[in-house]
């Protein structure tokens, strides 16, 4: 038996994937042309599906920021920041940090991932117990599980069934962390925040705001769905990335508690891993300087999320969730999911394939992220190669239904 | 209510019938990824309406070990001891 049988299964749904154009989940760019365009296979291709908010990837004070700090710090740290990899560019984004979001301290880690393991893992040990959100992110829940505590979902976005976990769980010793995002990546759909905090509040638990997608994004000052909910103060622990709105790599986590900063000897992933290179803290250093210096690129996301939500509506389309920088247009079945994705990159337009159990309710999404780099004629040519390519998947459909 | 291994075993087959769509006999051999093709959320999701109806938590951590059909009511008798 052969260590990668279990993945028979699979790996025969890939190759079912695969059979139907391309492999969707190992697109390679060969060539990146600016924060919305690439060349795949030889074709000009819109990007609609990489995160990349504030479109601030070839910004060019950030790559001038980026190229300065190779030059002067060098390449690659080639240490932990434990030993010899903190020098005072990560220290000094820290703080950066910790001042844009008016707490105490923050930590940065070299990627998002690592950012959530490092803080997950990093507060709730075996006698604790974390709360969270199902539709909850893999790096949530690796982390919670790297962290050894009882872990208990609740169900998505719903304040009253938390309420109901912790009632439950009320004489159970050890600390409770309620651990919620912001954004949720699949479907763009928003945490009730306010309501979150005021259940925190009753059962005297903490809670952890993952702002992936909303920081750059969501409130007057960009600082995420925490701001434009007004309950920062109730917010115990925030978690963030540099590889989406702030263009980088790279992750932190963020606090008020006096002792967060305990977990830099005490947090594995944070300890054990090499620090993030000189350019990319000099990236997020630059853009998060971007962000701070007004609400131009927000709007700029914005105006572009609205017109690609009213194209798409307006074209038939069943949108997931309200209006947001993602746009999940829901697909009736995988086959059609995966045609139409294949057929949309043949026309020129990058979007995600999101397919379960990646996904919310078994459902298979077109998963669309708008950037505030786009232009209006370019969100005006994805609506159109939408409209174009369904009328293809219904030619193809009525094919396959007279074959049968 | 006083649960019994009988009345348990009733309730978590009634539960798992909308995770069978194919309608094939559920028994306590019955595999929730070979046979009902449940995938790892569809199985947490399956724990969710099991957790409401027994009123029980069942943390994430013991679903590895739940193959089975039986395995789940196990699961749920062993956290209903606890309380």
């Amino acid at each position: 038996m052969s260590l990668f049988d279990k993945y028979d299964q699979v790996a025969a749904r890939h190759d079912r994937l695969v059979a139907a154009g391309r492999d969707p989940f190992n697109i390679c760019m060969d060539r990146i042309v600016s924060a919305t365009e690439a060349i795949v296979d030889g074709r000009e291709v819109i990007l609609v599906g990489t995160n990349n908010y504030l479109g601030l990837t070839f910004d060019q004070d950030c790559v001038d920021a980026a190229v300065a700090a190779v030059k002067r710090e060098g390449t690659g740290t080639t240490g932990s920041r434990i030993a010899n990899g903190t020098y005072s560019s990560h220290r000094a984004l820290e703080q950066e940090i910790a001042d844009f979001l008016g707490r105490r301290s923050a930590l940065v880690f070299p990627t998002g991932y690592q950012a959530n393991l490092g803080i997950l893992a990093g507060l709730a040990g075996s006698k604790d117990v974390i709360l969270l959100d199902a539709d909850s992110h893999a790096s949530i829940y690796d982390g919670c599980r790297l962290s050894g505590a009882t872990l208990i979902r609740f169900r998505h976005n719903s304040p009253a069934d938390l309420d109901k976990r912790l009632s439950r769980l009320k004489d159970k010793e050890g600390g409770k962390l309620v651990v919620v995002e912001g954004i949720y990546s699949m479907l763009g759909d928003q945490a009730p925040l306010d309501e979150f905090v005021d259940v925190k509040r009753r059962h005297g638990v903490e809670l952890l705001v993952d702002e992936a997608h909303s920081l750059g994004v969501f409130g007057e000052n960009g600082r995420g769905i925490a701001e434009s909910a007004g309950v920062e103060e109730d917010v115990d622990y925030v978690v963030g990335t540099f590889s989406k709105s702030l263009g980088a790599v790279g992750g932190f986590g963020a606090s008020d508690q006096p002792a967060f900063e305990r977990l830099r000897y005490t947090s594995r992933p944070y300890m054990f891993t090499a620090s993030s290179s000189p350019s990319s803290i000099a990236t997020a250093m630059a853009t998060l300087g971007k962000i701070k210096s007004g609400p131009h690129l927000r709007k700029q996301l914005w105006d572009n999320a609205r017109m690609l939500y009213q194209g798409l509506t307006d074209l038939g389309f069943t949108i997931c969730a309200e209006t947001s920088p993602i746009v999940a247009v829901k697909m009736p079945g995988e086959a059609a999911a995966v045609f139409m994705w294949n057929a949309l990159l043949e026309a020129g337009v990058y979007v995600n394939l999101a397919l379960p159990p990646g996904t919310p309710d078994g459902s298979c999404l077109l998963r669309c992220s708008l950037s505030a780099a786009h232009t209006p004629a370019q969100v005006t040519k994805v609506c159109d190669v939408f409209d174009q390519c369904f009328q293809a998947l219904r030619s193809w459909q009525d094919a396959q239904s007279a074959a049968e | 209510m006083q649960w019994t291994a009988d009345t348990v075993q009733t309730e978590v087959v009634q539960l798992l019938e909308p995770f069978n769509p194919k309608g094939i006999e559920l028994t306590p051999e019955t595999d929730l990824s070979a046979d009902l093709y449940m995938d790892s959320v569809a199985a947490m999701n399956l724990v969710m309406e099991i957790e409401d109806r027994f009123e029980i938590d069942i943390p994430i951590s013991l679903l590895p070990d739940v193959n089975s059909l039986q395995d789940l009511v196990d699961v749920v008798l062993a956290q209903l001891s606890k309380d």
